[in-house]
């Protein structure tokens, strides 16, 4: 059992969830994730290690609510527990003095993004980051992203805030401006990391991109996590959750992420039915 | 009846006693353990089939030794305590091994009537008696030497673990567990459906060690959460014996194998024996619903017929063997090939896939197949199945199950580079200590042997905690 310390609403469905995690906490590095299990019914979901703070022995995740575990989770408050973390998962983040290392995270994603803009400012680089949301209201960890960036860029789909327009749009115009980058990663949803992807290719600037096939065990037991690298079969809990972007066959991820959608409806549905009842 | 007056040729004439079982029709269709056990009765009329022969080539057979033809003498003579006690001395999980070991290729293989009849039913036998002291609540836990101040840690908690953590605590080590999942047990729980091993089983063997005094840890990934030397530099334990099974499932490396509805075993049996999504939604794991759906899985072995028979159980309703030789060669456990044709799995034998076919949304809609004959033996002396020209055919099918072994978890290796390990990725061990390159650290089970059986690993187990207490031992005495 897992005691929660705190949790705060970053954003509209997305919350920021303190945990007790001694070893987890003392062990995680940037690019690493945690499973967990809200309770005893409950599936495993893997989310990334936002923070830690190893002498307090806390890790912080910061969740979406997209279906009915992600959702239940959030509905936990300081005090609640939780069932089962084990972790830190999957291997930390490739992390070196690139020069300039631009940080892209779309949505939720700019949470997972995070740590690893950390860890790459403290290695020396010059970072950027751009962080897209579809509006205003909707992004998060501005603050922080700007404490760790030399430049930081906001992007909005409506333009309520910041640079009108997407993310890869936004790094177009760092490179047409004549920013020499050696670095990117890119975190969020599946077609925004293709797309940057595409972008990044043509000047063949180094490019990562955290996958997130749904996993079992997340302990590289049951390869239902593979994912399609370079033409090779890898599994994205132990071999990943990195990739290079110019390898990734985004189309198979994209198609098996749609496995259990009508479970997922079934699922969610009935969480939503049971909350409305209360 | 009594045993003493009877003659050998009596003995010869009694039948091998058939193990009861639920109704393959009713079974088909739920997840209750498929075999219910002999009465007392079945039991020692069983026993009295065996001729007490001076010298047991049973025993030989059996890769722990136990002692067999003393146990089922106790069972002939109504003291069913005393006959698990004697097994026990021996085998410290028998209510599992009596349901789980290929018993036609170990110790029932050897067994004498083997030639002439059929086998005393060795297996049924050990399973009775365990049972029955289970059942009744005789279960006495073992006495604990006194402490020697010795800590050891063991990674996984499958049988190679369990076996390893029972014997050092009864020798007076204190024991760690960790364990990676959050269920305890290995392929024991995640593996092996309930309805041929109740997990409510190995859950009270499991309680018996606690019981002991060994600690268990779940959510522990060695190699992620802390490593092997951590344990022994910053956790202060003496020694650390490796018991983390196989890993990586392999693929057929065939195109089509990322089409939705193509699983690994491992993942399906996971997913429905780990995380019980047999019982979606009210556990939230969802499955591949197989309701009225075709399956076929891909394979010969004990995890094969697992995955079949769960797959007809979760409503199937073709549920296909293919694999690519014939029905002789397939590894898997006798009975579990005959329970399974008894609840209507189809075995389509000789037959080899060569792709996945899908539907526009990457659906599985079949697998294209090629019949195959037997040709000539092959370095393993079995016969070598070659294509048969021009037989290749569509298998309409709605999920695969992929069921041809696994490799090894390269955690502990990346993460412990001293640890010698061969090209499989296997740990090397001295076979007689199971100790590996690394000083004070062990190792056993399906993570030495690549995927094998449950007695071989509980085995493996008990040999490194001999040699585990012997290296304290020593440490101890000067
Ligand atoms: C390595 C890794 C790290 C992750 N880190 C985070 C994180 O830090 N914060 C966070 O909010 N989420 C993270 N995710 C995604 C998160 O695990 C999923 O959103 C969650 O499992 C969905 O479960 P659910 O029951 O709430 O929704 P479901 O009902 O299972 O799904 C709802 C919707 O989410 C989509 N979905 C399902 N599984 C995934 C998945 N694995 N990834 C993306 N979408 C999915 C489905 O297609 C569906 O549309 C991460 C995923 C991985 C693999
Ligand atoms: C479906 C199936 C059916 C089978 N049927 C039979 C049968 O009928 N008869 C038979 O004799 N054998 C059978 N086997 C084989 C048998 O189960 C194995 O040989 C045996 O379980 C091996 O035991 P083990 O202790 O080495 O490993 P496992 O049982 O695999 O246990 C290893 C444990 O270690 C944990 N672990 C892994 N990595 C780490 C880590 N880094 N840190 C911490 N923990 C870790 C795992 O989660 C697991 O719990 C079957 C196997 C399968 C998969
Ligand atoms: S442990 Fe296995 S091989 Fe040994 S006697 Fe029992 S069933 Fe036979
Ligand atoms: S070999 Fe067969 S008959 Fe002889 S002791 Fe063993 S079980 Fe009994
Ligand atoms: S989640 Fe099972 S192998 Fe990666």
């Amino acid at each position: 059992m897992h005691k929660i310390v705190s949790t705060i609403f970053l954003a509209e469905n997305i919350k920021k969830i303190e945990i007790e995690a001694p070893r987890i906490a003392k062990k995680r590095k940037a690019g690493q994730f945690i499973m967990l299990r809200v309770g005893q019914t409950g599936e495993r979901v893997p989310l990334t290690i936002a923070d830690a703070d190893p002498e307090n022995g806390t890790i912080t995740v910061i969740v979406q609510g997209m279906g009915k575990s992600t959702k239940e989770l959030n509905t936990k408050e300081a005090g609640d527990t939780i069932s089962d973390i084990v972790g830190p998962l999957g291997a930390p983040s490739h992390i070196e003095n690139f020069g300039t290392a631009v940080s892209i995270g779309g949505g939720v994603g700019t949470a997972i993004a995070y740590p690893t803009a950390v860890a790459l400012k403290k290695a020396g680089n010059y970072v950027i980051t751009i962080n897209g949301a579809r509006s205003k209201e909707l992004v998060i960890l501005e603050k922080e992203m700007k404490a760790v960036s030399d430049e930081a860029f906001i992007t909005t789909d409506d333009g309520s805030y910041g640079f009108h327009g997407f993310v890869t749009q936004k790094l177009q115009e760092l490179i047409d401006s004549g920013t020499k980058i050696d670095f990117v990663l890119a975190i969020g949803p599946i077609p925004m990391m293709r797309a940057i992807a595409e972008v990044t290719r043509p000047y063949n600037i180094k490019t990562m991109v955290s996958l997130n096939p749904i996993m079992v065990d997340g302990t590289g037991m049951c390869g239902g996590c593979r994912v399609t690298v370079n033409n090779e079969t890898k599994f994205a809990c132990v071999d990943g959750p990195e990739f290079d972007a110019h390898q990734v066959d985004f189309k198979t991820l994209t198609d098996r992420n749609k496995l259990y959608l009508p479970e997922e409806k079934q699922s969610t549905d009935a969480f939503a039915h049971k909350c409305n009842l209360q | 009846m009594c045993p003493q007056q009877l003659t050998t040729k009596e003995r010869f004439a009694i039948p091998r006693q058939e193990m009861p079982a639920q109704n393959p029709e009713v079974r088909n269709k739920n997840f209750k353990e498929v075999n219910l056990g002999y009465t007392q009765e079945l039991a020692q009329k069983e026993a009295l089939r065996c001729i007490q022969c001076k010298d047991p080539s049973c025993i030989k057979g059996c890769p722990v030794n136990i002692k067999i033809d003393q146990f089922i003498k106790y069972i002939a003579d109504g003291d069913f305590l005393g006959a698990a006690r004697k097994i026990k001395e021996d085998n410290v999980l028998p209510a599992i091994c009596g349901r789980v070991c290929p018993q036609e290729d170990q110790c029932e293989k050897a067994c004498i009537l083997t030639k002439k009849y059929t086998s005393v039913a060795i297996g049924n036998l050990e399973r009775f008696a365990a049972d029955y002291e289970r059942e009744t609540g005789n279960v006495e836990l073992p006495a604990v030497q006194a402490p020697t101040g010795k800590k050891v840690a063991v990674i996984g908690s499958g049988p190679a673990g369990l076996s390893c953590a029972n014997d050092l605590i009864q020798l007076g080590h204190s024991v760690t567990v960790f364990e990676a999942l959050h269920e305890l047990g290995g392929v024991l729980v995640y593996g092996i459906p309930e309805f041929r091993l109740p997990k409510e089983i190995v859950k009270q063997e499991i309680e018996g060690l606690k019981q002991l005094g060994v600690k268990f840890i779940t959510n522990v990934l060695a190699g992620r959460t802390v490593t092997v030397d951590e344990l022994l530099k910053e956790e202060d334990f003496d020694a650390v014996f490796i018991g983390v099974g196989a890993g990586l499932p392999w693929f057929l490396g065939i195109p089509g194998e990322n089409l939705l509805g193509v699983y690994s075993a491992n993942e399906f049996l996971t997913r429905v024996n780990l995380m019980k999504s047999y019982q979606f939604p009210n556990n939230d794991t969802p499955v591949f619903n197989c309701k009225g759906k075709n399956v076929a899985v891909f394979g010969g072995g004990n995890t094969a017929m697992d995955a079949v028979r769960t797959a007809k159980r979760l409503g199937a309703e073709h549920a296909y063997i293919v694999y690519r030789r014939s029905e002789t060669e397939m590894p898997a456990r006798l009975e579990e090939v005959h329970h399974a044709k008894e609840e209507g799995i189809e075995f389509l034998m000789l037959m080899n896939p060569l792709e996945f076919v899908g539907d526009e949304q990457q659906w599985l809609t079949g697998a294209k197949c090629l019949r195959m004959e037997l040709g000539e033996p092959d370095d393993s002396g079995r016969r070598r199945p070659v294509p048969i020209k021009d037989s290749e055919f569509i298998l309409p099918i709605d999920m695969a199950v992929i069921s041809i072994g696994n490799g090894s978890n390269p955690l502990i290796k990346q993460t412990t580079p001293d640890i010698e390990v061969s090209k499989r990725d296997t740990i090397v061990v001295d076979l007689n200590t199971m100790a590996t390159s690394k000083e004070d650290v062990y190792a056993g089970g399906d993570i030495v042997t690549g995927g094998a059986t449950v007695i071989l690993a509980m085995g493996a187990g008990r040999t490194a905690a001999k040699a585990i207490h012997e290296k304290l031992l020593g440490i101890i005495n000067t």
